[in-house]
């Protein structure tokens, strides 16, 4: 068995398509306040870092699946992304 | 005989003390079960308050549904126990996978403190079960993510059963097809954002509550007295 390893991981939540984002359309009313006129599809989300103990970077990629899955999304009302973003240059 | 209400409560939740007032004063017997508690043995009836479980934090009711006592609630709905959550606790319901849809924030970001006036839509649910369809009762609103949705094959079916309890006179936080209430296919298990408890007493101007809730003391009786037998 190899060594553990600790991997960095970053989960990314987003709204799905066609969920209303009252957030994301507040911000994008917001923008023209700076000059910006062309700025549209504004959707605002969460962005979760943490790290991994595991023997692979596969084994870090599914248990960072099952955290995003069973606790940082709802799936009724949003989708999620994993990445693997590399290890912790310190413990 | 007095309907025993275990009334279930998460570091957070803060309407449990006018549910206990409400529910007492309805003939029924109300206690508090702490989060922590992994049992509800004893009880007729459970119903989730609102408030702000947890703090809310990821997403209202998301880290609630880790609670020991989610285990104990779960197992009472599956044996045909009534639960109902309330705001907050409807969020729970919902994050726990008791309910169907989720709670977004409200349309126009506004938090609504209201009064709001919500038909019922059937009689066929624990808490609307003494109510005839299409009565109109005025209860509060307190909520930020009180915008029902679901997808639409969800929403099909919720139509399609007779799972819609309430539906908002006018729409105030654009939920999708203006639902204020929802119940499971079992129809022990409703979920609703109004207060019905902040609507029990002569008091705080409207009585409409009571009505529902006196529908779920006489559900839990029902539901209690079918068990001895």
């Amino acid at each position: 068995m190899p060594p553990a390893e600790t991997f960095s991981v970053l989960v990314e939540v987003r709204l799905r398509p066609g969920i209303a984002d009252p957030q994301g359309a507040t911000i994008e009313r917001a923008l023209p306040a700076l000059g910006l006129n062309g700025i549209v599809g504004v959707r605002a989300g969460k962005v979760f870092r943490f790290d991994i103990v595991a023997e692979d970077e596969a084994e870090a990629l599914a248990q960072g699946t099952v955290v995003a899955d069973r606790v940082l999304a709802n799936p009724v009302i949003e989708e999620s992304s994993v990445t693997i973003t590399g290890k912790p240059v310190s413990g | 005989m007095a309907a025993r209400v275990g009334v279930v409560i998460f570091p957070g939740t803060n309407c449990e003390h006018d549910v206990i007032q409400a529910v007492n004063g309805l003939g029924g017997t109300a206690e508090l079960v702490w989060h922590g508690d992994t049992s509800v043995s004893g009880f007729d009836a459970l119903i989730l308050p609102g408030g702000f479980a947890h703090g809310d934090y990821l997403r209202p009711g998301a880290i609630a549904k880790f609670s020991p006592v989610m285990e104990a609630v779960s197992g009472f709905a599956a044996d045909g126990g009534p639960v109902v959550g309330i705001c907050n606790g409807f969020q729970v319901l919902t994050e726990a996978g008791l309910l169907p849809g989720a709670l977004q924030k409200n349309r126009g970001l506004r938090f609504l403190c209201t009064s709001a006036e919500v038909r019922v839509e059937t009689d066929r649910s624990v808490l609307t079960s003494g109510i005839a369809p299409g009565t109109v009762l005025s209860i509060p609103i307190n909520h930020f993510e009180g915008n029902f949705t679901c997808d639409a094959e969800t929403l099909a079916l919720l139509q399609a059963d007779d799972r819609v309890i309430l539906r908002y006179v006018d729409n105030p936080n654009g939920s999708i097809d203006a639902i204020a209430g929802v119940c499971n296919a079992a129809r022990n298990v409703v979920g609703l954002m109004p207060h019905p408890e902040r609507a029990s007493d002569p008091l705080t101007g409207s009585v409409d509550g009571a009505e529902l809730l006196r529908s779920l003391l006489a559900s839990a009786l029902a539901t209690a007295s079918a068990d001895v037998a």
